[in-house]
């Protein structure tokens, strides 16, 4: 363990971190606008992987990493656009649901990658990167801060945008009241389903592009099941989050510290297992739902299916 | 508080009791019911299924064809239909508890697989220093305390801080499948064989088999696991407590009851059963867990408790039939070349044509009135 603190390792393990973080970040920040309106969205896992699936494959047909971006957010707005028309149109179960919506993501995209690559995984080319003269030189933090991919950016400009938009729009005020006091909001005009449906389809959105970043350029291929519970610590990072997009910011990066151990830790020539270092980020979680669980905050509407007129 | 009623699992449960109460409710409007929450939603996933199938290039008939001969027609495929029930039967035991308590378990997979992991520790070491049936007891009751275990920081959360179970029964889940195959790797590997893996367990040890046949005894037990849950569930004052507790926290402790203990209960009785699940497919079956084994039945059989509405006997005759999907499927992989996964799809397909069909008696009923 003496290369520990190498340069090698520090680096490997900033990169790691902002690589692990987007995706998680990307499906916290989805997350975090379907529970302030009021839906609990369990199929977010499904999304990121449906996104992952149809990012990769597209980019892998066109060879085009922004098609492929595209193509992933299409994928997480097919499995919205299901998950908006059972749960918030039709009010059903959203956890029945979204368990169901997750696993049916699970099983169509281990079946169709079957179909398509046989056990083949086939490698997209490592991304350009952006490059900051000067900036990205600089030694450790150089490469992994500011040689990271455009998307990392807008990412980061997504937890600005949607900073604002809570506390200074009316969207933000209308998509909170959904959450709090459908029936307020109702009363007041409001379109609590249509509000809902966008959060929702915006969750799927958001979800599907951190699938394909996971997969394009974390990955650069395409595993069934390689989302492997980011999709559930994107939920939890919102829970904790009290509707704040820079918390989502925050956790994201720890989560994301925590995972990237693993490849720092082989890069530093430990011989820890890997299970054992996966375990790791939700171990975070875990510990910290028990420091912390008590102050989540979620909107008091939070699961229900809003039907207009009933009790 | 309308939040935490929606929301919970036990809630379905309120509409199909509010349904038997209602009083003068013919025959006919009961087989409609049942043809709508039950059979629709069964019919329907599998022709959605199907038509996945179509897109990958599959022919249905085929291949659902091939199921139920190798299933369910012939004699090997029959017996293990029976003997791979009894470890979702266990299951069954556990969210039938839990959903019934109010309580998302959806962990069942590490506390699953941490049972699973003990049983194969032990078991093997203590042949021959106790009796057969006393190894297999001690394999089953380590099995049921480390899932029970494996459920406390949930329980403790959800029962003392209002933590949210969905995501912390989860999370566990992922760090218990992770745990177990570490344990295997390295503590309990088996220092003879060059794959990671536990010691094996002699086939002369294991649950006996049923008469002339090679299903296994397991199955027996999986069967009184449900029916007693059932039993405990519906006929007893505990049962009803639970239950209370399940259909409205608030009002169960203006009741007088103490909801964070009986929240406890819920989780370590539901997690036990899981933890028994995983024995009983090593101490019947397997012999021995290998690294990174996970046969995820966790969440798969969740749709089956729901459309059993909760009840044991309607659980049973459903496990049954998923279980014969689950070796036809198998064999498929093998055969025809379509994935495992496909039973993804297919248990998706019931969750979503199960809400579907609730969604419709509930307009149906709704009009009705």
């Amino acid at each position: 363990m003496d290369g520990l603190l190498t340069e090698a390792f520090l680096s490997s393990l900033f990169t790691g971190a902002i690589v692990a973080a987007v995706p998680m970040l990307l499906a916290g920040l989805g997350e975090q606008m379907s529970e302030k309106a009021g839906v609990l969205n369990i199929g977010i896992e499904g999304m990121m992987l449906m996104g992952a699936y149809m990012g990769f494959l597209v980019a892998f047909k066109t060879d085009s990493l922004w098609l492929g971006f595209v193509g992933g957010i299409l994928g997480g707005l097919m499995v919205a656009i299901a998950m908006a028309v059972l749960c918030v149109r039709l009010g059903l179960n959203q956890i029945v649901i979204g368990i169901g919506l997750t696993l049916g993501a699970e099983g169509l995209t281990a079946l169709l990658h079957h179909f398509q690559f046989s056990r083949t995984y086939p490698r997209l080319p490592v991304p350009e990167r952006l490059n900051i003269p000067g900036l990205t030189d600089l030694p450790v933090i150089g490469p992994s801060l500011f040689g990271r991919h455009l998307i990392v950016y807008l990412a980061l400009l997504a937890v600005i945008i949607l900073a604002l938009l809570y506390r200074r729009t009316n969207l933000g005020m209308t998509l909170r009241a959904a959450g709090e006091s459908p029936a307020a909001l109702d009363v007041a005009g409001g379109n609590v389903l249509g509000i809902r449906v966008f959060a929702v389809l915006f969750t799927g959105a958001m979800a599907g592009l951190g699938g394909a970043y996971l997969a394009n350029i974390g990955a650069g291929l395409f595993v069934p099941f390689m989302t492997g519970g980011a999709g559930f610590i994107g939920i939890v990072l919102a829970m904790l989050a009290r509707g704040r997009p820079f918390w989502v910011l925050i956790g994201s990066l720890i989560f994301g510290a925590a995972l990237s151990l693993t490849t720092a830790l082989q890069v530093a020539g430990s011989n820890i297992p890997t299970d054992v270092i996966q375990m790791l980020p939700f171990a975070a979680v875990m510990l910290v739902l028990v420091l912390f669980g008590r102050r989540a905050k979620l909107p008091s509407a939070l699961g229900a299916a809003y039907e207009r007129g009933a009790r | 508080m309308t939040m935490k009623n929606k929301t919970n699992p036990g809630s379905v449960d309120q509409g199909a009791s509010a349904a038997d109460a209602a009083g003068p409710a013919t025959e006919r409007s009961a087989l409609q019911r049942f043809l709508t929450v039950t059979i629709g939603p069964i019919v329907a996933a599998f022709l959605l299924s199907a038509i996945i199938l179509m897109l990958v290039g599959i022919n249905p008939l085929t291949y659902y064809g091939y199921i139920l001969e190798r299933s369910l027609f012939s004699g090997l495929g029959l017996e293990q239909t029976a003997t791979r029930m009894a470890p979702l039967l266990f299951l069954c035991a556990s969210l039938i508890i839990a959903f019934r308590a109010g309580i998302w378990n959806l962990g069942t997979d590490g506390q699953f697989l941490l049972g699973a992991v003990v049983a194969a520790a032990t078991a093997p070491l203590l042949v021959g220093v106790l009796p057969g049936w006393a190894v297999l007891l001690v394999g089953f009751s380590l099995a049921a305390i480390v899932g029970a275990v494996w459920s406390i920081i949930p329980a403790l959360l959800k029962a003392y801080q209002g933590v949210n179970e969905i995501i912390t029964t989860l999370m566990m889940s992922f760090l218990g499948v992770l745990l177990a195959s570490t344990l295997v790797k390295l503590v309990f590997r088996d220092p003879a064989t060059t794959v990671p893996q536990t010691r094996t367990l002699p086939v002369a040890d294991r649950l006996p088999r049923l008469f002339d046949t090679t299903i296994s005894s397991g199955l027996i037990w999986g069967l009184v696991a449900v029916l007693l849950v059932h039993l405990m569930m519906t006929r007893t004052s505990f049962g009803l407590r639970l239950r209370m507790v399940g259909a409205n926290p608030a009002a169960a402790t203006h009741a007088g009851l103490s909801v964070p203990l009986l929240t406890l209960a819920t989780f370590g009785l539901s997690a036990g059963f899981a933890g028994l699940s995983g024995a009983s497919e090593i101490l019947g079956v397997a012999g021995n867990v290998r690294a990174n084994w996970n046969p995820a039945y966790g969440l798969m059989v969740i749709p089956l408790v729901f459309l059993a509405r909760f009840h044991g006997v309607g659980a049973i005759v459903l496990v049954f039939f998923y279980s014969a999907l689950l070796i036809g499927s198998e064999s498929a992989a093998r055969r025809l070349g379509v994935p495992q996964d496909f039973t993804l799809v297919l248990v998706a397909s019931l969750l979503i044509c199960l809400g579907l069909g609730e969604y419709i008696d509930h307009h149906k009923r709704k009009k009705e009135r």
